[in-house]
């Protein structure tokens, strides 16, 4: 027994316990020193611009609960609604958010690498015991569990500003803004797609840092690669996620998102919009004419119907905005784990 | 144990070839030099012995058979690179915890004693500190992690000879007291008589010279005679010629008991002057084992 013992003690103990690692726990204190400027830095900007929206928020609320609590037929309840009406200028829409997520993601991303590379202290980093892809490892993924969890937070105060325009859909008398929470600008601000922006334009930045090796210049392409990507994906991608509902009804819901509509007539396509109706329908429907000399376009959609012709819609539903918002979650975070994993290959096996 | 062992190392950048052929075997316990002109190769090699580079070809082991940049070789091998790169906006307080977290040793005490010892301030940023202090800094960091190989690439490149001196100072010291193997690099060759008792001469990306200093010194002698002789010298092999008026000094490869022709003197030769006269001769080599004694016809160099 004592022989057997003997045998399968490892020769060399010394040797054997070398071998365990460095804590994974001792690289929080080495982020926090290194990234604490750039970390404070996003979190005085995010800071800021949350106090602003926080302050343009309580008066947007403010504005919505005088209007829709107001008598319709007064003079005053109108000039309420003009005023809610006219805040969506306020933050352009939304537009000027959109922002946020590429300059949170380029400016902590891009120099995580950059700037050891262009200063060479990469050959003091990459030689110490706690090894060069934990290093990286540890540094991506903190740094990326950050900018998300900051983007997912901004995100929950910018969904909760733009609420009014998403609830105004519930009071049709008033004719408040609307938002469709698919449009353009909006649907990424909110549910989980902001984070997940933010995680991406981070993993983008810290492969741009690892591939170029200049902190200034892996900003400004993770800023081109980032708005590259938005542009595809809110352009191109998102209509395709599912596939769109099609209705006859003439009054889609505000709150849908319109493919596109058409005209049919026994069953086959006819025409896209009463512009490119053919014209001796329109002679038919032009006459009588409507109240100002021209035909209404829901007179018109009327006369086409009693001539046999249908009009298709095909939508995303207001009701998909969580798969939608799901999907885009899901896709861009499969896609930073594949930037990040691209860039740990490349730290790995980059020859200095 | 071999601190480095390499066999046909070589090493590519694009189609220039960095280093070639690399095969030798640097014995624990000495302080090593590298000694090259300019590209011949010496940080590539030194990158690879490290882990911050890939082989191109052959392969390389450090400390009795491990692969470089593995976890047991990361542990056991501090290194300082060129300019001793610093995190500018850190201070030494902060370079000190930063390594100390890095690594699973480090003696904090050692370090900070060292550092008051050099009048280094700790609150002082990096950044903020002499080239003098920068470099001892970063030789203390390596030094606290307590490695059993210590590799510095042209370590005292940039620094006046008085922190020269002190930096090479600290690194026998730790070599001497603590049994630190040390390589390192440089093309500052009066500093090395003082340090070094391993000599590694690369040339063209390759090894032109590995021996211990005691050794080749005892085998190389300073011939000088008449200057018309010279050409016809062939006895021995001739490392390098120098040609004066009236004199010629000869290296050769001999050991002080080998007869000395009629009309010349025999002299020791110094380790600048030794290696001087090999990187004038790209061509010649000393080398251990089969290797040995191989030599190229000297050309001739004339003053």
């Amino acid at each position: 027994m004592t022989a057997l013992t003997t045998l399968i003690v490892p020769a060399r103990q010394e040797e054997g316990a070398s071998l365990r690692p460095v804590p994974w726990r001792r690289m929080a204190w080495v982020i926090w020193r290194q990234h604490r400027i750039a970390l404070g830095g996003v979190a005085a900007f995010l800071g800021a611009l949350a106090a602003y929206v926080w302050i343009l928020g309580l008066q947007l609320h403010h504005a919505y609960a005088a209007a829709t609590s107001c008598n319709p037929a007064s003079s005053a309840c109108s000039d309420l609604i003009t005023n809610f009406n006219f805040m969506n200028h306020v933050l352009q829409g939304g537009y000027v958010l959109q922002l946020v997520p590429p300059l949170i993601g380029a400016f902590i991303g891009a120099p995580v690498l950059a700037r050891e590379l262009e200063t060479g202290t990469f050959r003091y980093a990459w030689t110490q015991g706690f090894g060069r892809s934990r290093w990286a490892l540890a540094k991506l993924v903190a740094l990326g569990v950050v900018v998300a969890s900051a983007g997912g937070a901004f995100s929950v105060l910018v969904s909760w500003y733009y609420q009014p325009y998403f609830a105004a859909t519930g009071h049709p008398a008033l004719n408040l803004s609307e938002a469709s929470p698919f449009s353009l600008a909006l649907f990424d601000l909110r549910g989980v797609s902001f984070a997940a922006w933010t995680l991406a334009a981070f993993a983008i930045g810290g492969l741009a840092g690892m591939v170029i090796r200049r902190v200034v210049p892996a900003i400004v392409a993770t800023l081109a690669a980032y708005t590259g990507l938005a542009l595809v994906a809110a352009n191109l991608l998102r209509q395709h996620y599912l596939s769109p509902l099609l209705t006859r009804a003439v009054n889609v819901p505000g709150s849908a998102w319109v493919m596109s509509q058409w005209w049919t007539k026994g069953g086959k396509f006819a025409f896209y919009g009463w512009r490119d109706a053919p014209h001796d329908l329109l002679q038919a429907c032009a006459s009588p004419p409507g109240p100002l000399g021209k035909p209404s376009q829901e007179t018109l959609a009327q006369c086409f119907a009693q001539h046999g012709y249908t009009q298709l819609t095909s939508y995303q539903p207001a009701s998909r905005f969580w798969p939608f918002q799901w999907i885009e979650g899901g896709w861009l975070l499969a896609l930073s784990v594949l930037l990040i994993a691209v860039t740990l290959w490349l730290v790995r096996r980059r020859a200095s | 144990m071999n601190v480095v062992e390499a066999s046909g190392l070589g090493k590519r950048y694009g189609s220039t070839w960095a280093l070639r052929e690399c095969s030798l075997a640097i014995p624990a316990g000495h302080v090593a030099a590298l000694v090259g002109p300019n590209g011949a190769g010496k940080t590539t090699l030194l990158n690879l012995a490290v882990g911050l580079a890939v082989p191109s070809e052959g392969g390389v082991t450090v400390l009795g058979g491990r692969p470089p940049g593995s976890p047991a070789a990361l542990d056991s091998i501090a290194f300082v690179a060129q300019d001793t790169p610093l995190y500018k906006n850190l201070s030494a307080a902060d370079m000190l915890h930063l390594t100390r977290n890095l690594n699973r040793r480090f003696d904090q005490a050692y370090a900070e004693a060292r550092l008051v010892e050099l009048g280094i301030p700790l609150k002082r940023k990096a950044g903020r500190l002499s080239g003098g202090q920068q470099a001892q800094l970063a030789l203390t960091l390596a030094l606290a992690r307590r490695p059993r190989l210590l590799v510095l690439d042209e370590p005292v490149a940039m620094l006046d000879p008085i922190a020269r001196h002190d930096f090479m100072a600290t690194v026998l010291t730790a070599a001497v007291d603590d049994g630190v193997s040390v390589l390192l690099s440089s093309h500052v060759l009066a500093e090395l008589e003082r340090v070094a008792d391993y000599l590694i001469l690369l040339s063209q990306g390759r090894v032109q010279v590995a021996d211990e200093v005691d050794d080749l010194l005892a085998s190389h002698r300073v011939l000088t005679g008449p200057t018309d002789e010279a050409g016809t010298y062939a006895e021995r092999p001739v490392v390098h010629v120098r040609r004066a008026e009236a004199q010629a000094h000869l290296l050769v490869r001999a050991s002080a008991d080998d007869p000395v022709p009629p009309g010349w003197e025999a002299h020791p030769v110094g380790l600048e002057e030794l290696a001087l006269a090999y990187l004038r001769e790209p061509g010649a080599s000393a080398l251990r084992g089969p290797s040995r004694g191989r030599h190229a016809e000297p050309s001739e160099v004339t003053r």
